[in-house]
């Protein structure tokens, strides 16, 4: 009689602990046309069988902060609960005339200009809300771009823990050491979210870098 | 210093563009927000800015939130190229301790110089640890 009130005690204390704990809020960010959008959609079909958001070619694609709540992630029988909060690329110029190369109408371009500055705007608020961030970079781009370093200082002063992924491995432009010798002080994981190459490793990252929260 | 703005703000038809160096005196007691609206209006008017310093990582936040929002409101203004080089970038930890030490009790990162230009003038700022290249249009 007493072990069954003891089992009852500690299965309530349990089930209250865990009902009360919230889901890991994991954000993309990035530059835009990083890869942030493939790589969320790689992770939210692979583990929840639907994708997150559009992606295409031309930059700016999202330009609205994409959720998707409850997808457990299960690496080498260890599991855990994210909300992926997919993100807009954070910018300093946006010219709408850029748009116009991928055979937009004006109206359009201006348009989608106008809602990628809403969407960087949108971006940096979120800052404040996340638990753990990953950085998508391009690893065929020079990575001293100040966006980034931007960023990742940002992400610093607010303790939230940081991996830096550099996507786009597949691409023979791609350079993964000028990204680890721009960030020495992060993990760099060099995946193609296109290919889902490398997602192993950056499973394993992300369940060590829950550890820092 | 010169200033090339006219009555109206707004980037206008451009016939060249000068560089204006800012020493760290001039914006060391400003607050954030002040900080901000000066390097704007001298981006707006043309400049490109040469800062002795650089920006915290929240003004440097606050700067691309302001930026964003003048896109589209003033004619002509596409954004802007920003980039920092930093005495500590590649240095190993000891030396990145001495340094913090000397910007401490300097009061700012002294060995720091901020480059921030307006996106129609400046094509791209290409930044490598020990340079900066600047590409105008």
């Amino acid at each position: 009689m007493a072990i069954k009130i003891f089992k009852n005690f500690f299965k309530r204390i349990f089930f209250s602990i865990f009902k009360n704990k919230k889901d890991i809020k994991l954000g993309f960010y990035g530059p835009p046309n990083a890869g942030k959008t493939s790589l969320a959609n790689r992770i939210c079909k692979d583990f929840t069988g639907e994708e997150i958001g559009s992606v295409s070619k031309i930059p700016h694609e999202t330009r609205n902060i994409e959720f998707k709540e409850k997808v457990e992630i299960s690496y080498k029988g260890k599991k855990m609960v994210f909300k992926m909060i997919d993100t807009p690329g954070i910018a300093t110029k946006i010219d709408y005339e850029d748009f116009l190369k991928y055979k937009m109408k004006k109206k359009d371009a201006k348009n989608r200009a106008k809602e990628a500055t809403q969407g960087v705007i949108e971006s940096i608020k979120w800052l404040d809300d996340m638990d753990m961030v990953v950085i998508v970079l391009d690893a065929t781009e020079n990575p001293y771009n100040q966006v980034n370093i931007t960023i990742i200082g940002n992400l610093v002063a607010r303790k939230i823990p940081v991996l830096i992924v550099a996507n786009k491995v597949d691409l023979r432009k791609a350079d993964i050491k000028k990204i680890e010798a721009a960030f020495p002080e992060y993990d760099t994981i060099g995946i193609s979210a296109k290919y889902g190459t490398n997602l192993e490793e950056f499973y394993e990252s992300i369940f060590k870098l829950t550890k820092k929260l | 210093m010169t200033k090339k703005r006219g009555k109206k703000k707004g980037l206008g038809k451009l016939n060249g563009f000068s560089i204006q160096f800012l020493p760290y005196s001039e914006f060391k007691d400003l607050g954030s927000m002040k900080r901000i609206k000066k390097i704007l209006d001298i981006v707006l008017g043309n400049h490109i800015l040469i800062l002795q310093g650089k920006l915290k990582p929240s003004e440097e936040t606050r700067l691309i939130e302001d930026t964003m929002a003048m896109i589209g409101h003033i004619p002509n203004f596409k954004g802007i190229e920003l980039a920092v080089i930093s005495e500590n970038d590649g240095r190993g930890f000891f030396a990145k301790m001495k340094m913090g030490l000397a910007n401490a009790l300097a009061g700012g990162n002294l060995g720091a110089l901020t480059v921030i230009g307006p996106a129609t003038i400046v094509k791209e700022i290409k930044r490598n640890p020990k340079k900066i290249e600047l590409l105008v249009k």
